[in-house]
């Protein structure tokens, strides 16, 4: 099953490689990562969307949990959330095609950030399988390049992860 | 104060206490040298190798609980320390490893002498830490410290750039009491409910097993396993690293388990109702294959480490928390219940595992020609009576020394377990002498693993640390010839060394007494003297039975269930078994 950790580690240098070498050397996989400091700037918060059954999920968080740097982790998916992923994708367009992009972005809430003659840059927020869905719903062939962030996330209510 | 970051690293190691460094010197550890130099309170241990300082330190942490310290320079100097790190950590060794960088500005550039130790160490350290502002250095000492010797103990690598460490940079000096770490904060008392589970479970067993390992070393926590299992009257066994949790003189104790492990301790194992796993980690060498591993019990595990627990065995009742206030928090319900288990309902038990016993599967052939290894530990255990600390390298003699010298204390017996490091022996046996010069310590080894770090034997005599080297010297890598010879027709490649040195004239050369020992008769009278010899470092160069085998042995892929068993003198024959 897919698991959106979501972890707040020390905002030092090699914290990063820290999780990304437990992975690797552990054999889990990471689909996703995602890193940023947070507005308390001694801390950055990392998302981190992995596969694998129960027990592999748990001795990834309880592996994770060990690492020093490491503060404090949650998985998302273990109660309601809200999950977010940025993308922008430059669409090749020729003049009878534009409408039809425009008319595609709005349905999907993507907005046009960048415009010359022959493309456009959409960009567009959203759960993953919302942005797969755009992708899929455009001609393979106008695409000449998507970038995502990579999913982030953060729990519903009054859950959370805080200090 | 003020002081140069070489002056706080050396004052911080005072003010921790330390009495030793193990280490080597280089062009990025200079300033720190000059700083040793100038001081009396700390003695540093030359090693010739920097391999064979932190397995020194690592010996001196396992015999004493404290944590050893190791300083080496950088690039290769840093490299060298690896296998020793890495021995440490499988093994949950607290270290303190200081190792030179190339100055902050260089880092990066390929500078001479560089490496990223900080990423080389990282899979196996507990932690580590570059240090990139003198101002925090003494901070950053106490945090090694701190987290090297709490919660699971395990290495620390602190990487200090040369220009951290010059002599005209001075800031004041204070070294922290105390330090926190907000993300760091080990558990180490039991949750009640768990504890409660656990103990009526605990209570009701009909067959129940006490299997504790090297968690009840490194916590301290003999004294209260030993009331514990007093108390319960239950069988216990111990796996390689927990040897000595539990005296092995005692009625209750059925030996070591796993693959090398007595028959009885494993047919307990594999028959029992109620395992509680006590520091312990479920090795794949205790579990054997995992499908087979104790089909009928529950599994009470205690275990600091909660990444320990549900590992690769699932466990019932998961209990995370140290073992010594664990264990007292149990004892103490038991007494508040006036609970005890009936004597009289585990009797059935401890007759099915004295019929076990009766295998005695230890038996080996006592009236050959050749000298038998076993017969070496066993004289060994008689002339140091059972007192003294031995230390071990890897291989079968590591295994007949488990199997035949009987630890009653902990701390006692000193092997790589995890890593499985050759070469570890000796250095290991430096340190253990230095932490306790008036006690008898023994390195058991092989003619192959003893060449690992052979030249430690000149950081033998500069330290004038008699210690005893006992080279079970078979002419093989005995254990690889043993496995060849089970799993591959006896196809010997590369296991057989066509040319060793004489080890007399190499203890000799090193300014050490050499022996060598080949009729069993003289087996006895040559350990007596080498013991007397209280102040000489003495090689025993005893040649023994090359084809000797270590049994029993559970093989690869089997079950507790099924060991393989020597064949042999009137014992009991696989068949009668079956
Ligand atoms: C050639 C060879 C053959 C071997 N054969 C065998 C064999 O037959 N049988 C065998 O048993 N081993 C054998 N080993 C050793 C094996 O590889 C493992 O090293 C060993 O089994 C691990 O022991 P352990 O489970 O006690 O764990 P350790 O490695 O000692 O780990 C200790 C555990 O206790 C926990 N712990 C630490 N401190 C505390 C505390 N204060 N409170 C609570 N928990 C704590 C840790 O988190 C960890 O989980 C062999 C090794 C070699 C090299
Ligand atoms: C550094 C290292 N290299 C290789 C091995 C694999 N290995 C395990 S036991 C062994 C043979 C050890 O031979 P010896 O020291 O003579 O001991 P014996 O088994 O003969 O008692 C080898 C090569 C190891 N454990 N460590
Ligand atoms: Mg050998």
């Amino acid at each position: 099953m897919r698991h959106i950790i979501s972890i707040l580690m020390e905002n030092e240098s090699g914290a990063l490689s820290r999780v990304a070498g437990l992975f690797s050397a552990r054999g889990y996989n990471i689909e996703s990562l995602t890193v940023a400091p947070t507005e308390d700037s001694s801390l950055s918060r990392m998302t981190l969307v992995t596969r694998g059954n129960e027990d592999i999920i748990e001795q990834i968080t309880k592996q994770l949990n060990k690492l020093i740097d490491v503060v404090k982790l949650i998985d998302l998916v273990d109660s309601a959330h809200i999950e977010r992923e940025l993308m922008m994708v430059k669409i090749k367009t020729s003049e009878h095609m534009r409408d039809e992009i425009r008319s595609m972005a709005e349905i999907f809430r993507g907005k046009i950030i960048d415009v010359t003659p022959t493309t456009y840059i959409v960009e567009m927020t959203g759960p993953s399988e919302k942005l797969d869905a755009f992708i899929d719903a455009v001609d393979p062939d106008t695409i000449i390049e998507v970038v995502r962030s990579g999913p982030t996330g953060i729990s519903r209510g009054e859950k959370g992860l805080y200090l | 104060m003020e002081l140069s970051g070489a002056q706080i690293l050396v004052q911080s190691l005072i003010d921790e206490g330390v009495e030793y460094i193990f280490g080597y010197p280089g062009g990025a550890v200079l300033h720190l040298y000059d700083a040793l130099f100038q001081q009396d309170e700390i003695k540093h241990i030359l090693v010739r190798h920097e391999q064979g300082a932190t397995h020194a330190a690592d010996g001196y942490a396992r015999a004493t609980g404290k944590p050893g310290v190791v300083l080496v320079t950088s690039g290769p100097g840093a490299t060298n320390a690896v296998t020793g790190i890495a021995t440490a950590y499988m093994d949950s060794i607290p270290l303190v490893v200081i190792s030179g960088q190339v100055s902050l500005p260089v880092i990066g550039s390929d500078a001479f002498q560089e490496v990223d130790m900080i990423g080389i160490t990282r899979p196996c350290v507990k932690h580590n830490y570059l240090v990139k502002d003198v101002t925090k250095l003494a901070e950053t000492i106490k945090k090694a410290f701190y987290v090297a010797t709490t919660g699971r103990p395990g290495p620390v690598v602190v990487d200090i750039p040369k220009d951290i460490t010059a002599p005209n940079i001075k800031v004041p000096y204070k070294y922290p009491k105390k330090v926190s770490i907000r993300s760091y904060n080990p558990v180490v008392t039991g949750h009640k409910g768990q504890i409660k589970k656990a103990v009526d479970l605990l209570l009701r067993a009909q067959k129940p097993i006490i299997y504790s390992g090297g968690g009840v070393i490194l916590g301290e926590a003999s004294k209260e396993l030993t009331e514990f299992t007093h108390t319960l009257g239950y069988p216990i066994t111990n796996t390689l690293m927990g040897l000595g949790g539990f005296p092995a003189t005692d009625k209750q104790f059925i030996g070591m388990l796993g693959m090398h492990g007595t028959y009885e301790a494993n047919m307990a194992m594999h028959e029992s109702d109620v395992i509680i796993a006590i520091g312990a980690r479920f090795d794949d060498r205790v579990t054997g294959k995992l499908d087979l591993f104790c089909p009928y019990a529950k599994i009470i595990h205690i275990d600091v480490d909660p990444a320990s627990i549900s590992k690769t065995v699932k466990v019932d009742i998961p209990i995370v928390g140290e073992v010594k206030p664990v264990l007292e928090q149990m004892l103490e319900l038991i007494r508040e219940n006036h609970k005890k288990p009936h004597k009289k309902a585990l009797e059935p038990w401890w007759h099915q595992i004295e019929q076990w016993r009766a295998v005695n599967c230890l038996e080996y052939d006592r009236e050959s020609r050749l000298i038998k290894p076993q017969y070496v530990i066993e004289q060994l255990y008689e002339v140091t009576k059972g007192d003294a600390y031995i230390t071990s390298d890897v291989g079968q003699h590591q295994m007949w020394a488990a199997q035949y010298y009987h630890f009653d204390k902990p701390r006692r017996w000193i092997n790589s377990g995890g890593l499985g490091t050759m070469g570890f022996g000796l250095p290991a046996a430096i340190g253990v002498k230095l932490a306790f010069p008036d006690a008898d310590v023994a390195c058991v080894t092989g003619e192959a693993s003893v060449q690992m770090c052979i030249q430690e034997l000149s950081t033998a005599l500069q330290y004038k640390t008699p210690i005893k080297i006992i080279n079970l010297n078979n002419r093989y890598m005995g254990m690889v010839r043993q496995w060849q010879e089970f799993s591959y027709e006896s196809r010997y490649s590369h296991s057989y060394m066509d040319t060793i040195p004489e080890f007399v004239k190499l203890a000799e050369a090193y300014g050490h007494v050499g022996m060598r020992i080949d009729k069993p008769e003289e087996v006895r009278p040559a350990l007596e003297e080498a013991f007397a010899m209280k102040d000489r470092t003495v090689f025993l160069d005893i040649i023994t039975d090359q084809t000797e085998n270590v049994y029993p042995m559970i093989e690869a892929g089997k079950g507790h269930h099924d060991m393989k068993l020597r064949v042999a003198l009137g014992t009991s024959t696989d068949r009668e078994l079956a």
